[in-house]
This record gives C-alpha cells, structure tokens and sequence, in this order.
C-alpha cells in the first residue's frame, strides 16, 4: 500500500469579498507533501500563500477543492485535523505579557497535558530552543528571534504530525533566520511534516525538499529546488549595458534586474552558441553591451522567468526587493 | 465550565495583573470615585440615608463599567495578533476563549468590589442588610458584571483597535448617571425619569441598594436579574456570530 500523503489538496478556490470587489486569493491549487518532508510554498506577498495555509490549517474553508491532512479531511473532520497538526502565523503567537515558560505551560494545557506533564513539556522545549535562561523572563523582554523560538516551541507542545509555518522568518535578523533553519531540519530529521510558506528563495532552497511556486493564486510550478532551476535555464548571462537607454530596451528580456550598475540577467543555456547569438540579438551594432558574465542559474532566476510580469519593470525598488 | 476556558481565565488573569497602567487604573479608580462621591457631591445630595450607604451600588456599577473596557480591549488585541489563529488551531472554540475573557474580568470586577466595600465601611458605609441579602445582592452584581462583560467581549470584537474598543467605556459607564445610583430620580427633570427609572441599570441600583439596607424590593430583583441574562443572551449570540466572522 502506498503511504499516504501528509497533505493532499486538489482544486483549492478561495475568492474573498463579493461583486466588483471580489479578489480571487487561490485560483485552482493542486498539493502532495509525503509525510516526513518539508514542502516550501514560495511566492511573493498577495500569491496566496497564508490563505492557502489557513484552509489547510482549518481556519478557513476553500470555496471549492478538497484537502486532506494528516489523512482527514479539514472541512468535515476539522477536530482530527486540529489534533493533528500545529500553526505558527506571521504574527508571533505568544503573550508578551507571560514568561516563556507560561506560555508554553499554558499551551501545553490547552493541549490537554496535565499540570504535571504541561510543565515537564515546558522544561524541555525552552531547553531544546535554548530559552532556558530566558524562562521566567516576561516575553516582551525577548528578541525577535526569541520570540520566534518560542513560538515555534509552542506549536510542538502537542507533538504534531503536520507543522504549518507561515513565513517563519519574516522580519529576523539573519543570524536568527540561520537559527530557525537548524530547528525546521532537525524537526524534519525527527519524522514531522513542515509546510512552510517563504518570500524568500534561499530559505526554500535550503530548507525544503521540494518547491511549490505560486502566484497570484495558482501554483506556477513545482519540484525540487535542483529540477525548478533546470526547467528555466541552467544558466544567467549578466550583462553591464552602455546607458540607460539600452537598459531600458533590454529590460523586457531579463530576468535580473540592476539598474545601478545598468546590469541585466537573460537566462541562456550557457552554451557558447546560445550566448554567442543572444548577444547578436539583443546587441546587433555591438555598442549596447560593455561586459558579460556568465553564472548558474539560481532560483532568485527561476523565480522571477516564472512569476515576472511581462511588462518592463523600470522600478528599481521593486526589481531589487525581488533579486534581494 | 471546560477545563480550556479555566487555562485561558488564568492566562487573562496574569495578563491584567502585569497590564501595569490598567492595573493602577483598577485600583485607582474605585478608591477616587468613592471618595469623590461621598466628599464632593455627598453633602449636597439628599437621600434619607448616610450618602455612602446611597452610593455604594452606583460606584459598584462605575467600576464595573470601567472594568469591561479592559475586557473588551483584551478580546481586541487578541484579534490583532495571532494567538487567536493558534488557539483555534488547537482545537480551542471562541467559546473558551471568550468565556476565559469574561471570567478574568468578573475576577477583576470582584476584586475592585471588595476594595469599594472596604473602602465604603471605613468611611461609614453601614448597610443593614441580612446574610441572604448580601448573598442576593452579590447574585445580583455578579449577573450585572458577567451581563456588561459579555457585552464588552461583543464590542471588542467588533471594535478595529484596542483604543475603540476603550471607548466603549465611556457608554458603559455613562449609564448609572441617568439612574437612581447616584441621586434620587425624582430630583432630575420629568422627561428624564421615565429613562432613568426604566433604563437596565435602574432595576439593578434599585435591587442592589434594597438588599444591602435590608428593605423590600418587590419584584425588583427579577427585573435587574431579567435585563442582565438579556443583555447577556443577545451579547452572546452577538459574539459567536462576530468572531466566527472576524477569524474566518
């Protein structure tokens, strides 16, 4: 018998408001996460990416699909689900105005542990994301990355099968994006399924073992972060352009955008053939580009070949916040 | 009483009690507004009885007033974060969450209760009531409290910001002054008595002041204890409609 998936989602709709003012948030979303394995959902703000969380997570119901996690349905068997599985959102769930270890000791109550055993269960998660020291300190006192910590320690206390971490990271420090990642593998070692959401491409290159990119609502493509960058272009011709007009004229081909450094990445197979003809194309007087660089394509590429608008994106702030 | 909402009493319990500014506000309010009655305005107002036994019921109700504001920006800021989306992750129904609301604040109204009876008998609060008068006119407060702080807990949720949902203080606690809490109605123009004697905090005053001075209230205290579980049921059902909308 072939295991059962941890999270299988077919035909996922969900449209928020009604009339003229009706935005469709997921538009047909199609999910497999085998059990044991992390399953990162990227895509840039607005994709959907927490609706879709929240419909698996129980806390909202699709329009129409069906889902099942951890093997139960979440419209009809939203208890079991919830047995299930743990969340942790983008706004930190834990009280600023309780200690570490209350919070954990209340949401292990909650969780239906004795007093005893919530407790116990207290003790060695803020041992396990060394809070420790920080235990009997209010949490308003603690870092963000603390707080991240003990956040996603609250979310284990009734050790779930399924995690649903809604970007996770969002708003840390990079030492503390580092510490996260560490915790969301070793739980991955340990047996538990992580759905995580992420804007960030490093951290679902890093983290999960496979991709699902989406975009305004649907899901553009998926598979391991290695396939996704092979479907694109294996590789990234960066070239340095003469002026601004040029940049400008070529920015429909590119993927990567610099403006200012007048930079722009077209993906290419790397051959010497391809490279040699792109340049004829884009460059047919030989004036437009200065320099060339050739690199391997990563997923920031792939990323933006999927998701980018057609149009030229002359927005400097915008092309950076998406090449980071 | 489940065994979640008894966890979640206790998590806003130690959430007021570290809410430094509300807490001096809590203790601070009950103490001034007792003394500000019985000293400022006492002398002026006749009641035929010592002004202290007078107020009482109405500085009770004062504080219970202000006390629902806290409660009603507690479910507030509870929306705003996102320990409501983990508790229903958990399994954990507006119900308990609500009703760990609701309680803290019956607490807290409790809590400033006692301070303005201790108050009130050091400056010379002697009521006459009976052992079953106190335990009726304790019944009566205590429906009185839990009916506003349900109320709170609807208004929190509809409320955008924990500062609007404050201001719902002000008409809580607005209402005793139209009532016989603090003057006798029949010295207030006549277009005003028919709301003061009428309006839901009337019969409750009404009850209460009865019971503590050991008089007869008639039917009185059905009428407080009728508006109490309306104001309660309606507030109710407004909240469960409100927060299955507000977390969908």
């Amino acid at each position: 018998m072939p295991e059962q998936p941890a999270i299988a989602a077919t035909g996922l709709r969900k449209t928020y408001g009604s009339g003229a003012r009706a935005v469709e948030v997921l538009r047909g979303v199609d999910l497999t996460v085998p059990p044991g394995t992390v399953h990162a959902l990227l895509g840039p703000n607005g994709a959907g990416k927490t609706t879709a969380v929240r419909i698996l997570a129980t806390l909202t119901t699709a329009d129409a699909g069906t889902a099942q996690v951890a093997g139960h349905d979440v419209r009809t068997e939203r208890t079991a689900v919830r047995r299930a599985i743990s969340l942790t959102g983008q706004f930190a769930a834990v009280d600023e105005r309780q200690t570490g270890a209350e919070n954990l000791r209340m949401m292990a109550r909650l969780a239906r542990h004795s007093r005893a055993s919530a407790r116990d269960r207290a003790h060695h998660l803020l041992e396990r994301f060394e809070l420790s020291h920080a235990a009997d300190r209010l949490v308003a006192t603690y870092s963000g990355g603390m707080r991240r910590r003990l956040d996603l320690a609250a979310s284990l206390v009734g050790d779930p099968d399924v995690i649903f971490l809604d970007e996770p990271t969002t708003g840390l420090d990079p030492r503390s994006r580092r510490e996260l990642w560490s915790v969301v593998r070793e739980l991955a070692v340990q047996g538990t399924t992580v759905f995580l959401t992420t804007q960030y491409l490093e951290e679902a290159d890093r983290l999960a073992d496979r991709i699902g990119v989406l975009h305004t609502g649907r899901l553009v493509a998926e598979g391991t972060a290695q396939s996704l960058k092979s479907t694109v272009a294996d590789h990234r011709l960066d070239l340095v352009l003469h002026d601004r007009a040029d940049y400008l004229r070529l920015t429909p081909h590119a993927v990567h955008h610099a403006p200012d450094t007048l930079t722009l990445g077209i993906p290419t197979d790397g051959t010497a053939r391809h490279v040699r003809a792109l340049l004829d194309e884009l460059d047919p007087d030989g004036t437009a580009v200065e320099r060339f660089s050739l690199h391997t394509a990563t997923l920031d590429d792939v990323f933006l070949a999927l998701t980018g608008t057609p149009t030229p994106r002359p927005e400097p702030k915008e092309a950076a916040a998406h090449v980071r | 009483m489940s065994a979640d909402a008894l966890t979640l009493t206790g998590r806003s319990i130690r959430l007021s009690r570290r809410n430094i500014d509300a807490l001096i506000t809590a203790i601070a309010l009950p103490v001034i507004l007792l003394l500000v009655f019985v000293y400022f305005f006492g002398g002026a107002i006749n009641t035929g009885t010592e002004y202290v036994t007078y107020v009482v019921p109405g500085v009770l109700l004062l504080c219970a007033g202000f006390g629902s504001a806290n409660t009603a920006m507690a479910v507030t800021e509870d929306l705003k974060g996102g320990i409501i989306d983990r508790f229903r992750s958990m399994d954990i129904g507006g119900t308990a969450i609500l009703t760990g609301h609701v309680l803290a604040s019956t607490a807290r109204n409790l809590a400033a209760t006692s301070l303005v009876f201790a108050l009130a008998f050091a400056i010379g609060f002697r009521p006459g009531a009976s052992a079953a008068g106190w335990f009726a006119a304790l019944g009566i407060l205590i429906a009185y409290i839990l009916a506003i702080s349900w109320l709170a807990a609807a208004v929190g949720l509809i409320a955008k910001s924990p500062e609007a949902a404050g201001g719902f203080s002000f008409f809580v606690s607005f209402l005793p002054y139209p009532s016989p809490a603090f003057v006798p109605t029949d010295t207030m123009p006549s277009w005003l008595q028919g709301f003061a004697e009428h309006q839901p905090v009337a019969p409750v005053i009404t009850s209460l002041r009865g019971l503590l001075l050991g008089e007869s209230i008639g039917h009185t205290a059905w009428v407080a204890l009728a508006w109490c579980a309306g104001i309660a049921t309606v507030s109710i059902l407004i909240a469960a409609a409100l927060f299955s909308r507000r977390t969908d």
